[in-house]
């Protein structure tokens, strides 16, 4: 399983480094939308300020979206699809590594998009464990919860559209504890934001394991 | 498909569901009785009370009888030894009842909230939530409707049901916390909460009672309908499958020559079996 | 010797559509059988249920001694699948797209090269990302995933479309190592000529079902050139 997932993430990491879709894509996407909140809001630094873990786990949201959309493009493309189900790759190594794939290029987003905020609405990380650790869980949770729903719209024809409906609702909990964990490691009081760990933690390892377990049958309806 | 030779199955509902309407309908008319005109109103609520009898019974049967069925029959479907379409079925049923009763909660809850609290909507924990839950389950019926084989259909939804289960509890916990960390006590407090007591008890439990019926009462009659809708299905494809055959006598009889030559060394061509049952 | 796939009133769906509508069909080990017809006469469907990718929603399916209504996954990686579309990445370089299936599989990277050497994917080529092949290149080093895995059953999607005549001939050698290492092959083709000279068994499918069954000239072909076919039970 793990050998298996060490090789789909890297099969689909050296497809990303060639490709820089989400490099040239995702990225710029996410770096304007918080310009865009910044326009919705207006420019008064204290509200950008205050709502800025919100905007920027928001962006990272939709950039979830993106990236696991992209992640079954690749194996949607002439005959791909086919291609890794008869490839005799354990489901759950499939699922672990796009899982990883997804999460790693989440991480690289969540720098960059750290920066463009730290810049743009110039607000500063105060407790960087905190922050660090709640990015961490975040993104497993992201990852694993968003590759499950890209397994299960991959292939139908209606999956732009039902992916976001799919994921977005699932996702919700994730956007509130770590916009309110990075609210608590941005401007305090780190205690508040340390108790969202208790809902980022859990859902990470729920969709762990749930996706562990289930890709193998969504797998066959693909 | 000829729509000419329409033939109308008159379906007899089974004797059981007829008897669960039944009892539905006579409990819902008793506590229809009971919550306007026999119990009380409130000393603060006055006659909003009334929305007692009605909301926290439409709520537990959204929220956890028809989504905890639904969770339970697509977990018996994906173990292989309890597979059966049955399950797939009732869990279909169940989420698409519940649904409703989902978007009834939330509607009752508006209209409760309204006159208690002067908005429509307010971060309140259990309605954000709610609505959450409706988003989720909206999301299983869009899967439901891509058209697809009846078996994959059925093993995807039970996949999809379970994922979204398991978010239920993290959706609840999370938003419970954003709601009481962030803005204070909650808007449901001591003074406003009716207090229960005498006819106003049995009332709510009879309300309960009388929901849980209409639930299972719909929930059979959608089921029925999901085996209605599985044999036109089986229907449709022998009309299929028969085009399909008459498209390919088509083709041997203009390939001319090519007809029925020696099977050599191969199975017999066989006529083709029946599908279904 | 049981058949290696045996079909017996088999229907498969396509969204709602009966591509397959009811096949009956036994394949013996070692034999090779090329599938003809029409456009949309559930060819590439008849492959695709034989490497369990798509289920059989009634009838019986046996591929491999495996019951596709059980398991079709138990099948998936003994079975060889060359898709209509070569199931490649186009970002990976032919070696790359080798090595991952290769390693899919559990087997050793190292057999990559000399199956690329085999179908003539050599040198700069092999380094070249899938996506800059031609359609004919592109269809060698889908091959070439068959020549390493070395599956016990091949199943060739239009296998000739596009391929010169050096590419044929390859194609033709191939199946006859494959056939003679204990494989059996089926493949589909439009071409009722060249289906039958290649196989030992021509079947022809028409809206959805076998409607004829003629014998192939492969053995014969064979036998001419004074190499012995292997025996079909």
């Amino acid at each position: 399983m793990w050998r298996d997932a060490l090789l789909v993430a890297g099969k689909d990491l050296r497809i990303e480094l060639r490709s820089r879709v989400a490099l040239w894509q995702v990225l710029p996407v996410a770096v304007l939308s918080l310009v865009l909140y910044a326009f919705a809001l207006g420019p008064a630094r204290h509200t950008l300020a205050a709502a800025a873990p919100g905007l920027f786990w928001l962006a990272v949201l939709f950039s979830t979206v993106l990236a696991t959309q992209r992640s079954f493009a690749i194996e949607s493309g002439e005959g791909t699809r086919d291609g890794l189900r008869v490839s005799g790759i354990d489901p759950a190594g499939v699922f672990l590594g796009k899982a990883a794939a997804v999460a790693a290029e989440l991480a690289v987003l969540q720098v960059v998009l750290w920066a463009a905020m730290t810049l743009l609405f110039g607000v500063h990380i105060h407790t960087a464990w905190l922050a660090i650790v709640a990015s961490f869980l975040a993104t497993i949770g992201l990852a694993t919860a968003g590759t499950l729903y890209g397994a299960l719209s991959a292939g139908l024809r209606v999956r732009e559209t039902l992916l976001p409906l799919l994921v977005l609702p699932v996702l919700a909990p994730v956007l509130l504890a770590a916009s309110r964990a990075w609210s608590g490691a941005l401007t305090g009081p780190v205690s508040s934001g340390e108790s969202w760990l208790r809902i980022l933690g859990p859902f990470a390892a729920v969709y762990l394991v749930v996706g562990i377990v289930l890709y193998g049958p969504l797998l066959e309806t693909a | 498909m000829s729509t000419s030779e329409k033939t109308v199955t008159v379906v007899r509902r089974p004797r059981w569901l007829r008897v669960v309407g039944a009892l539905a309908l006579v409990s819902t008319a008793a506590t229809v009785w009971l919550g306007l005109w026999v119990t009380p109103p409130d000393a603060v609520q006055k006659n909003l009370v009334r929305l007692v009898y009605l909301h926290p019974p439409i709520a537990w049967v959204a929220l956890y009888l028809a989504f905890g069925l639904s969770a339970l029959a697509s977990l018996l479907y994906l173990w292989r030894r309890t597979r059966s379409m049955f399950w797939d079925r009732l869990a279909a049923s169940s989420v698409e009842v519940g649904v409703v009763f989902n978007a009834l909660t939330l509607a009752t809850g508006m209209i409760w909230g309204r006159p208690t609290w002067g908005v429509w909507w307010t971060w309140d924990a259990r309605l954000t939530s709610t609505a959450l839950l409706l988003v989720l389950f909206l999301g299983y019926l869009a899967l439901r409707r891509v058209p697809v084989d009846p078996e994959v259909r059925a093993r995807r939804c039970a996949v999809a049901a379970l994922i979204a289960f398991v978010d239920v509890p993290i959706v609840h916990f999370s938003v419970i916390w954003w709601q009481t960390l962030h803005q204070g006590a909650t808007v449901l407090n001591a003074n406003l909460s009716p207090t229960i007591h005498g006819s106003m008890a049995w009332t709510l439990l009879l309300g309960f009672i009388a929901l849980t019926l209409v639930f299972v009462w719909m929930v059979g009659v959608r089921y029925q309908i999901e085996v209605l809708a599985d044999r036109t299905g089986a229907e449709r494809l022998e009309v299929s499958l028969a085009e399909r055959w008459a498209e390919g006598d088509l083709d041997s009889s203009t390939a001319g020559g090519n007809g029925h030559a020696n099977g050599a060394n191969g199975s017999p061509v066989r006529s083709p079996t029946r599908v279904g049952q | 010797m049981d058949p290696v796939v045996l079909l017996r009133g088999a229907v498969a769906l396509t969204g709602r559509f009966p591509a397959l509508s009811g096949v009956d069909l036994s394949v013996a080990a070692g034999e090779v059988v090329s599938v003809v017809g029409a456009n949309g006469a559930g060819k590439t469907t008849l492959l695709r249920v034989c490497a369990g990718l798509v289920p059989v929603s009634s009838g019986e399916a046996i591929v491999l001694g495996v019951d596709l209504r059980a398991d079709p996954s138990a099948v998936r990686r003994r079975v060889g699948l060359l898709g209509h579309a070569p199931s490649l990445y186009d970002e990976l370089t032919a070696a790359e797209n080798v090595r991952f299936a290769l390693r899919a599989a559990g087997l050793g990277a190292d057999r990559a090269t000399p199956a690329l050497e085999r179908v003539g994917i050599t040198g700069r080529l092999a380094k070249t990302v899938a996506g800059g092949l031609s359609a004919g290149q592109r269809r060698r080093v889908a091959l070439s995933v068959l020549v390493a895995r070395a599956p016990e059953l091949w199943l060739l999607d239009e296998p000739h479309a596009g391929l010169d005549a050096g590419a044929r001939n390859l194609l033709s050698d191939l199946v006859t190592e494959a056939v003679r290492s204990g494989a059996s092959v089926m493949f589909s083709s439009h071409e009722s000529e060249v289906a039958a000279a290649m196989s030992d068994r021509r079947v022809t499918m028409s809206g959805g079902r076998v409607a004829d069954v003629t014998s192939g000239g492969r053995r014969a072909k064979l036998a001419a050139v004074g190499e012995g076919g292997s025996h079909v039970a």
